[in-house]
């Protein structure tokens, strides 16, 4: 990698450990991209936050940097492990609670935006289009490259922690022009936002670094959102481009039965104890639309609704959050479906969800099993 | 060699694997001690050694392990892979451990327990001694 006589001094440690440090990451992560230069980024949008994840060598490691690390621009953050406001309802172990704290302060003293969010493309304005950015969080990073205009790596956790505190990334291959030699010709009829995340979770394990797609019809938010979750679970790819590509690609079908392949891996129960909405977290429109669906309707199981605390905020103002409290929703901030102790095998068997991201983590990490239904299903099945 | 992911300059004794390394689950971060029965390095330490292997795989939070092995003071000195994975990337970066890829010709030259030198100032990074 060519760098700039700055950054030179800084990889030798002449601006700080800390500088040294971040700049070792970028050139790391820049060679083994294949990265010929580092680029100057205006966001950056880290994982690696819930305790669930990092685990006790990420929490000392954060904790010892954020001494003296500070970010440089617009930073941040994905969910934790829990809402702060009613943790105390979950019966999570005092290590647990004490550990996710000490990771929130150690962000929060270097400067980093708590937004503890994975929609961070929904919550915050959308910078002018090609701007260079820095999204750690999968889903996020394929909705910027794909719907928002935006240019990121998928970025590691480490790689977007030293882009925040340095304003750099290195600029590997997502973020120059691309001709993927694939193109997946979406073959479903009347697809829901569960199809829709299939098609991702297909496209994930198919491409490479971004993946032509063609054949879709008009869609919502929800599908946009369930699609970006679906590919961010499956593999490395990051951007999806719509059309037809070059005539030379290769071109692989998105049919039914391709989707039935998809549904029997991930669907491993018929019904499920608990209904969890929401990974990614939901944004003030599904938040609206769910209420809007419940009018009238009381769920019978638990119902866990994920969304950001401003979009809680706001939708208390408008008074959805009471109506979905009517039906029976648990609205959880600062959280997600995917990865939270909040589910456990312990008491739960199995959980509902229209969420294919969220039925990966939850088969894979909190061992429950699934039960895939779009969200129009799960009303008709699950409320009276 | 083909790349220098993190540079620097060492000495040491060759720990030659065939399997690549998913830190996060098969090093015990206290010991720095394969723990994985099915791994070809089982029960082996990786304290100050220049370990040689294909790649890392698995989950990106590994990079925390090589951290931690470096804090106990149980990490290798080097590591040479074949092929550059972002979780040892990041990891060696984190750590400080210099890190190196090698052709694939390169990595069947080096067995277990040579003693080498590694700068990736020099032209050419690898001594036998």
């Amino acid at each position: 990698m060519e760098l700039t006589k700055q950054e030179e001094s800084a990889l030798k440690g002449e601006q700080g450990e800390m500088m040294q440090m971040a700049y070792r990451i970028l050139v790391a992560t820049g060679e083994a991209t294949d990265a010929e230069k580092l680029i100057p980024i205006e966001w950056t949008h880290l994982s690696g936050v819930n305790y669930n994840t990092i685990g006790d060598a990420g929490e000392e490691f954060l904790s010892s940097i954020s001494k003296e690390a500070r970010v440089k621009v617009k930073t941040t953050l994905n969910p934790m492990g829990f809402d702060i406001d009613n943790v105390s309802n979950y019966g999570l172990d005092e290590n647990f609670i004490t550990k996710q704290l000490s990771i929130k302060n150690s962000y929060e003293t270097m400067g980093v935006i708590p937004s503890f969010s994975c929609i961070p493309y929904e919550i915050y304005d959308i910078p002018k289009k090609g701007t260079q950015v820095a999204f750690a969080e999968s889903n996020a990073a394929i909705h910027a490259n794909s719907y928002d205009n935006l240019k990121t790596n998928k970025e590691s956790a480490f790689s977007a922690l030293a882009s925040a505190l340095t304003g750099k990334s290195p600029n590997s291959s997502l973020r120059k022009e691309d001709k993927p030699n694939v193109t997946i010709q979406m073959k479903v009829k009347n697809p829901n936002e569960l199809s829709y995340g299939m098609l991702g979770f297909f496209a994930g394990k198919v491409g490479d670094i971004s993946v032509n797609v063609s054949g879709l019809a008009e869609m919502d938010k929800r599908q946009c959102k369930a699609m970006c979750g679906g590919m961010g679970t499956s593999g490395t790819c990051a951007k999806f481009i719509f059309g037809e590509g070059d005539s030379d690609c290769e071109k692989i079908d998105f049919d039914e039965k391709e989707m039935l392949n998809i549904f029997d891996e991930l669907n491993t129960a018929e019904k499920g104890d608990i209904i969890t909405l929401g990974s990614p977290q939901l944004g003030l429109d599904e938040i609206t639309e769910l209420s809007e669906k419940l009018k009238g309707r009381s769920f019978k199981k638990r119902c866990m609704v994920f969304t950001p605390r401003i979009v809680k905020e706001q939708a208390k103002k408008l008074g959805y959050t009471n109506e979905l409290e009517r039906a029976g929703c648990e609205i959880l901030s600062d959280c997600c479906t995917c990865l939270t102790p909040l589910i456990n095998k312990d008491s739960v068997d199995a959980v509902t969800t229209n969420s294919i991201k969220g039925a990966f983590y939850l088969k894979n990490s909190n061992g429950v099993d699934v039960n895939l239904k779009p969200l129009s299903q799960i009303i008709e099945d699950e409320t009276s | 060699m083909k790349k220098i992911l993190v540079s620097g300059k060492v000495q040491g004794t060759v720990l030659k694997s065939n399997d690549p390394i998913n830190f996060l689950g098969t090093v015990d971060k206290k010991t720095g001690i394969i723990s994985d029965k099915n791994h070809d390095l089982f029960q082996k330490s990786l304290k100050d050694s220049i370990l040689v292997f294909p790649s890392g795989v698995g989950s990106s939070v590994g990079a925390y392990t090589i951290y931690s092995i470096k804090s106990n003071n149980v990490a290798p000195r080097a590591m040479i892979c074949q092929k550059a994975d972002l979780t040892v990337a990041t990891g060696c970066a984190l750590a400080n451990i210099p890190l190196i890829t090698i052709t694939d010709e390169e990595f069947l030259s080096i067995e277990d327990g040579m003693k080498i030198s590694l700068d990736t100032d020099d032209s050419n990074p690898i001594h036998h001694q």
